[in-house]
C-alpha cells in the first residue's frame, strides 16, 4: 500500500514538475521545477530497489548539473516573451516534427519484443544473494560492461578537452598572479636598505 | 524486542511503524537543535577565549542560555519580504536549508545500532543531501532580488560544487578501506585497523592526509571561516542572508550550524572510529559508545572554532585555486595510491563479486 | 633545495599549524576584558551620560528657566516653557529632553549658569520604546535626586580646572 502510494506520489509530482518546467514563465522557476523532477525520479529509483542509482542521480544531476544550469540561467537575463513571439507562426512545423517522433515511438513500442535474439537485451536477473546493489553494479560495470564503460569515460574526456580548448585562451595584455613566485619571495629579495642623500633621491 | 517492534505490536502495522519512526525522528531532531544552540554558544566562547575576550556570560549560568535568548528574540520579530523578491522561492529557501540540515542526520550512527535509517548507501545519502544544501543558498540569493545576496548565492554555489568533487574522492578512499557505504560498517571496519590496537582511519598513514583534506573540505562545504566567502561580512554584508529577518534568518542560521555539527559528527565516523574508543582495549569499552562519539564530536567542533579564530578569510580566486588546482589533483592521486596499495596487499580478494 | 623545502612547508601546512598553536596558547591566557555587567571601567568626572536636573540642598529647583541650554543645544533636543510661579520666582513649567536627538555634547551643562542641567556618569539607560526616551521635567529631577552624590563629587573633582 505504502509503496503504491509512494509511487503515485512520486510519479504525479514528477509529471507535474515536468509540465511546470515547460510552462513556467520564469526560466529560473523552470530549472527549480527540473530539480523537483530529478528528485522525484530518484524517489522512483528507490522504489525500484536501485538506491545506488537514486543517490547518484541526486548527487550528479541535482548537486552538480542543475546547479550549473541555475547558474547560467540566473546570470542570463532571458526574456522569454521575446523568444515565444514566433511560436504561433512555427506551430505547424513543430506539430509535424513532434508528430513524426510520436509515430516513431509508437512504432518501436508496439513492435518491441524483449529478448528475441538481441544480445543487448541479455538482461541480468538482479543482485545475487549476499551482494548489495552497489557491489553488484560495480562488479558488472567493471567486468561485463568494461568496454562500454571506458568508452563512455573517453567520450566525456573528449568533450571536456574540447570545452577547455574552446574556452581556454591566453589573452594578451592581462595580468595574472603567479602564486608560487609570490610565495618564493623572501625579505632578502624584496627589501633593500639604501641611503638617500639630500636632494638626490635614491636609485631604484 | 526492538523499539519499532513494540510499537507495531501496540498500534498495528502501519500506525505503529509511523509512530515508532516519528518518535525516533524527534529523538534525533530535538537533541540536534539543542546541540546547535550549545554549539553556537561554544563557538562564541572559544572564539572569544582565543581573542582573550570573555564571550557571552550574562544570560543564564556562564551565559549558557544566550542562544536561546537570541532565538526567542528572532522568533518574535517580523518577517520582512522585500517588495521585489520572488515570494515563493524566497520563503522556500530557508526551509530547504533547514530541512536538509536535519534530514542528513537520519543515517548518522550514534552508537552500535543507534541509527534511524541504516542505509547501505549511507555515505552517498550524506553526499546527496549535502550537495542539495546549496539550493537553499542559491535560491535565497536569487529570490532576494539584491546584488549582495545574489553574489553571495553565486559564490556559495560555485564553492560547494568545487569542493564536493574532491570530497567525493576522499570518501572513495575511505570506502575502499571499509568496502562499504554504510556508515555503521565504516565505523566497524576501523576496529583495531591500525596495528591491531588503534581504532580509526586517521592513524593510518595512508589515510591521515585524507583526513586533513576532508577536514578542510568540510570547512569549505559548511561555509565556515576561512572559507566563509558566501557571507563575507566585510564585502557582502552577509551574502545570501542579507534580506532575511526573523524566523527565516533563524532557519538559515540553525541550518548552518546543524550542518557544521553534522560535519563534526561525520569526521569522527569516517576517520576517528565513530563510537569506538581510540584504543582497542577491552576496559575502554565500559564507557558507552555514545559518550565516545560525543567526545569526538565535541573535539571536532573545538577544532572548527579554533580554525575560525586562527585563519583569515581566503580571497575568492585563492579558494577556487585551492579547490581545483590543489585538492582535486591531490585527492585523485591519493585515491590511486590507496587503491594501488590495497590491490597490492590483497585487500579486495574477499570482496563480493571479486574476480 | 629551497623550492623543495618551501613546497614541503606548504604541503605540510606548517604555517597553519604554527598559527593554530599560537591561538591555542592564547586560549589559556587570562582574559583582558571586563566582566561587564558586574565590573565596570573607570568613568571620568567629565563623563557625559544621562541628563539630570539638580536641586539646591534646601529642595529648591536650581533651574531658573533662562533657556540658555535650549538655545545652545545643537541637536534641538531641549524644549523649555516657563512662567512665574506663585511666589513670583521664574521657574520652568516644562523641561523636555528628547534623548533620541541628544548627541551628548555637554554644551547644555556648560551653558547653565546655576549648574542645574548636568550630565550624570550613568550610561545605562536603554529602554524598550522610544517614548521612554523623551525625558520630562519629573524624570530629569528624579535623575538628579538619584545621582546627586555622584554629580556633586564630579563637579567638585573637576572644579579646579574650570
Amino acid at each position: 500500500m505504502t509503496a503504491t502510494f509512494a509511487f503515485y506520489l512520486f510519479a504525479i509530482t514528477l509529471l507535474t514538475g515536468g509540465l511546470m518546467v515547460v510552462t513556467s514563465k520564469n526560466p529560473v522557476h523552470s530549472v527549480l521545477w527540473l530539480i523537483v523532477c530529478f528528485f522525484n525520479a530518484a524517489g522512483l529509483f528507490i522504489l525500484l530497489g536501485a538506491e545506488f542509482l537514486a543517490m547518484l542521480l541526486v548527487i550528479v544531476y541535482v548537486g552538480a548539473v542543475a546547479v550549473l544550469f541555475l547558474f547560467v540561467v540566473m546570470m542570463l537575463d532571458i526574456d522569454f516573451r521575446a523568444l515565444q513571439r514566433g511560436a504561433l507562426k512555427n506551430l505547424p512545423l513543430g506539430l509535424a516534427v513532434s508528430g513524426v517522433i510520436l509515430a516513431e515511438v509508437l512504432l518501436v513500442a508496439s513492435g518491441w519484443q524483449p529478448g528475441t535474439g538481441v544480445v543487448m537485451n541479455d538482461a541480468l536477473a538482479g543482485p545475487p544473494a549476499g551482494m548489495t546493489n552497489t557491489q553488484w553494479i560495480g562488479s558488472q560495470l567493471y567486468t561485463r560492461y568494461v568496454f562500454v564503460f571506458s568508452m563512455a569515460g573517453l567520450l566525456l574526456l573528449a568533450a571536456m578537452i574540447g570545452a577547455i580548448v574552446l574556452t581556454h585562451r591566453r589573452r594578451v595584455g592581462t595580468k595574472k598572479q603567479n602564486i608560487s613566485v609570490q610565495n618564493a619571495r623572501t625579505p632578502a629579495s624584496a627589501v633593500g636598505v639604501g641611503k638617500a642623500p639630500v636632494g638626490q633621491g635614491v636609485e631604484l | 524486542m526492538t523499539y519499532t517492534g513494540w510499537f507495531v505490536e501496540q498500534f498495528g502495522q502501519g500506525l505503529g511503524w509511523f509512530l515508532a519512526n516519528l518518535t525516533l525522528i524527534l529523538a534525533i531532531a530535538f537533541p540536534v537543535m539543542v546541540g546547535v544552540a550549545l554549539a553556537v554558544y561554544a563557538d562564541r566562547k572559544i572564539w572569544a577565549a582565543m581573542q582573550m575576550r570573555r564571550g557571552p556570560n550574562v544570560v543564564g549560568p556562564f551565559g549558557l542560555l544566550q542562544t536561546f535568548a537570541d532565538a526567542a528574540k528572532l522568533f518574535l520579530k517580523e518577517t520582512i519580504i522585500p517588495s521585489g523578491a520572488s515570494t515563493g522561492v524566497f520563503l522556500l529557501a530557508p526551509m530547504i536549508s533547514f530541512t536538509l540540515a536535519l534530514v542528513v542526520w537520519a543515517v548518522m550512527p550514534f552508537d552500535a545500532g543507534m541509527v534511524l535509517a541504516d542505509l547501505n548507501v549511507g555515505l552517498l545519502y550524506v553526499f546527496a543531501v549535502s550537495s542539495m544544501g546549496v539550493y537553499g543558498i542559491i535560491m535565497s540569493g536569487w529570490a532576494s532580488n539584491s546584488k549582495y545576496a545574489f553574489l553571495g548565492g553565486l559564490r556559495s554555489a560555485a564553492q560547494m560544487v568545487s569542493y564536493e568533487v574532491s570530497m567525493g574522492f576522499i570518501l572513495v578512499a575511505v570506502m575502499m578501506y571499509a568496502q562499504s557505504l554504510n556508515l555503521s560498517d565504516i565505523v566497524m571496519s576501523q576496529k583495531g585497523n591500525v596495528l591491531g590496537i588503534l581504532n580509526g582511519n586517521i592513524f593510518n598513514p595512508l589515510l591521515f592526509p585524507m583526513a586533513i583534506m576532508f577536514f578542510i573540505t568540510a570547512l569549505a562545504e559548511t561555509n565556515r571561516p576561512p572559507f566563509d566567502l558566501p557571507e563575507a561580512e566585510a564585502e557582502l554584508v552577509a551574502g545570501y542572508q542579507v534580506e532575511y529577518s526573523s524566523m527565516s534568518f533563524a532557519l538559515f542560521f540553525l541550518g548552518e550550524y546543524a550542518n557544521i555539527l553534522f560535519m563534526c559528527a561525520l569526521i569522527p565516523t569516517l576517520f576517528m572510529g565513530g563510537w569506538l574508543p581510540p584504543l582497542d582495549l577491552p576496559f575502554l569499552y565500559i564507557v558507552p559508545g555514545f559518550v565516545w562519539f560525543l567526545i569526538k564530536m565535541a573535539f571536532m567542533f573545538f577544532v572548527f572554532a579554533w580554525v575560525k579564530a586562527a585563519v583569515p578569510r581566503y580571497r575568492y580566486d585563492q579558494l577556487m585555486r585551492l579547490g581545483w588546482k590543489v585538492f582535486l589533483p591531490l585527492s585523485l592521486f591519493w585515491v590511486v595510491v590507496v587503491s594501488g596499495w590495497l590491490m597490492f596487499t590483497g585487500h579486495f580478494a574477499t570482496a563480493p563479486g571479486a574476480l | 633545495m629551497t623550492a623543495l623545502l618551501r613546497s614541503a612547508k606548504s604541503l605540510l601546512l606548517l604555517e597553519f599549524v604554527g598559527g593554530l598553536w599560537l591561538t591555542l596558547k592564547y586560549f589559556f591566557r587570562p582574559k583582558v576584558t571586563l566582566n561587564y555587567p558586574y565590573e565596570k571601567g573607570p568613568v571620568s568626572p567629565r563623563f557625559r551620560g544621562e541628563h539630570a536636573l539638580r536641586r539646591y540642598p534646601n529642595g529648591e529647583e536650581r533651574c531658573i528657566a533662562c533657556k540658555l541650554c535650549e538655545a545652545v543645544c545643537p541637536a534641538l533636543a531641549i524644549t523649555i516653557e516657563a512662567e512665574p510661579r506663585d511666589d513670583g520666582s521664574r521657574r520652568t513649567t516644562r523641561y523636555d529632553i528628547d534623548m533620541t536627538k541628544c548627541i551628548y555634547c555637554g554644551l547644555c551643562q556648560e551653558a547653565c549658569p546655576v549648574d542645574a542641567i548636568v550630565e550624570t556618569p550613568n550610561f545605562e539607560f536603554s529602554t524598550e520604546t522610544r517614548e521612554e526616551l523623551i525625558y520630562t521635567k519629573d524624570k530629569l529631577l528624579a535623575n538628579g535626586e538619584k545621582w546627586e552624590r555622584a554629580i556633586a563629587a564630579n563637579i567638585a573633582a573637576d572644579s579646579e580646572y574650570r
